[in-house]
């Protein structure tokens, strides 16, 4: 959950990108922290095995700008992906206040995203979370390979509640930031509607 | 609002009351720095040379430690481990819970004790729980945070536009 700081005037929220492994939850915060400014972001931390897989999360703190006066910092966060990686995955989403679902495109991980999706909604309900309620976006990611399903199937599949969706190519950068920005509305508006 | 995971709210009046308290511990323990942190990996306040420090990524790891170590602590059908200790070759760690939410840090080095820190931390811990009850006692009013209540999509939006 949001920290609101009226001391020092900050608003600071937690966004952690879902989805199974490999999907390209890390390359989307990698993309994102390459194209945003120094002064914007902070260290971005990457706790992974040698094989580049994310162990326990990633980590990329953001400044988004002022709201009314308030600096509006946002922590980005990545779950590990792999189906073994459960209990970290509990851990990395307390305190969530938005989620964004990184589906992969490929036809052959059809059935990973669906079992990610549903391990989704019930670790939010071990904390006390609706995925209903919760400011949440779905990006289709790897839209440039020829084994990529149509939107439309997986937005049927992956998307029921129609929630705002992207397409991405997060190696490219197609869709990140579209991604992010809508999430982070998301948050505010649930913020400002929470108090 | 999530009742298994509150929002976290601070106002001035509590956080230099807060500050004083980091501030003694920082001397009467003799450490070099002191942070709290937010179980969700926000830092609330600070003491000492902690402006050294990339306290955001420290505040995120910490957070993550003490989830793991909680998450192991579970499975041993523990409640929680309350503190922990890292001894370094120059600079060691010390962090305990305050509270449900809060972790407080303390940085050392060979110019104090470990006994010592602990001690002293003990007396910060409970000056320092009733003040983060309160807060917790204030966020959950109505109308606790008016000025976010202005925010308008336009502005939300704004904050978007390149």
């Amino acid at each position: 959950m949001s920290f609101i700081n009226y001391s020092s005037r900050e608003i600071n929220c937690k966004l952690v990108y879902y989805g199974p492994g490999l999907c390209g939850k890390t390359t989307n915060l990698q993309y994102i922290y390459n194209k945003t400014r120094p002064e914007a972001k902070g260290k971005m931390i990457s706790l992974a095995t040698e094989t580049e897989r994310t162990l326990f999360f990633d980590f990329l703190p953001l400044s988004l700008g002022e709201i009314r006066g308030f600096k509006t910092r946002f922590h980005l966060y990545t779950v590990p992906g792999q189906v073994f990686y459960d209990a970290s995955r509990k851990l990395i989403l307390k305190g969530v206040d938005g989620v964004c679902f990184v589906a992969d495109s490929q036809e052959e991980r059809y059935d990973a995203n669906i079992e990610s999706l549903e391990n989704l909604r019930l670790n939010l309900q071990e904390q006390g979370y609706d995925l209903d309620k919760l400011p949440y976006v779905v990006q289709y990611n790897k839209r440039d390979l020829p084994n990529a399903m149509s939107v439309a199937e997986l937005s049927k599949m992956l998307n029921p509640t129609q929630v705002p969706e992207f397409d991405g190519v997060a190696t490219t950068g197609i869709g990140v930031f579209d991604t992010l920005k809508m999430l982070a509305k998301l948050v505010l508006a649930e913020l400002r509607k929470g108090t | 609002m999530n009742p298994m995971n509150p929002q976290l709210v601070m106002f001035e009046e509590e956080l230099k009351q807060i500050q004083k308290i980091v501030d003694r511990l920082l001397q009467d323990s003799r450490s070099r720095s002191i942070l709290l942190i937010d179980k969700n990996g926000q830092l609330v306040a600070a003491s000492g040379s902690a402006h050294e420090l990339d306290t955001t990524s420290l505040s995120s790891l910490v957070a993550g430690n003490v989830a793991a170590t909680g998450g192991i602590a579970q499975l041993l059908q523990e409640d929680e481990f309350t503190g922990q200790f890292h001894e370094g070759k120059g600079m060691s760690i010390n962090m305990s819970l305050v509270g449900r939410r809060i972790i407080l840090v303390v940085l050392f080095d060979k110019g104090t004790t470990p006994g010592l820190v602990r001690l002293r931390v003990k007396r910060a811990q409970d000056e320092l729980v009733p003040i983060f009850e309160a807060l917790a006692v204030k966020a959950s009013q109505p109308n606790s945070s008016p000025a976010l209540q202005e925010i308008t999509d336009q502005d939300i939006d704004d904050l978007f536009n390149d």
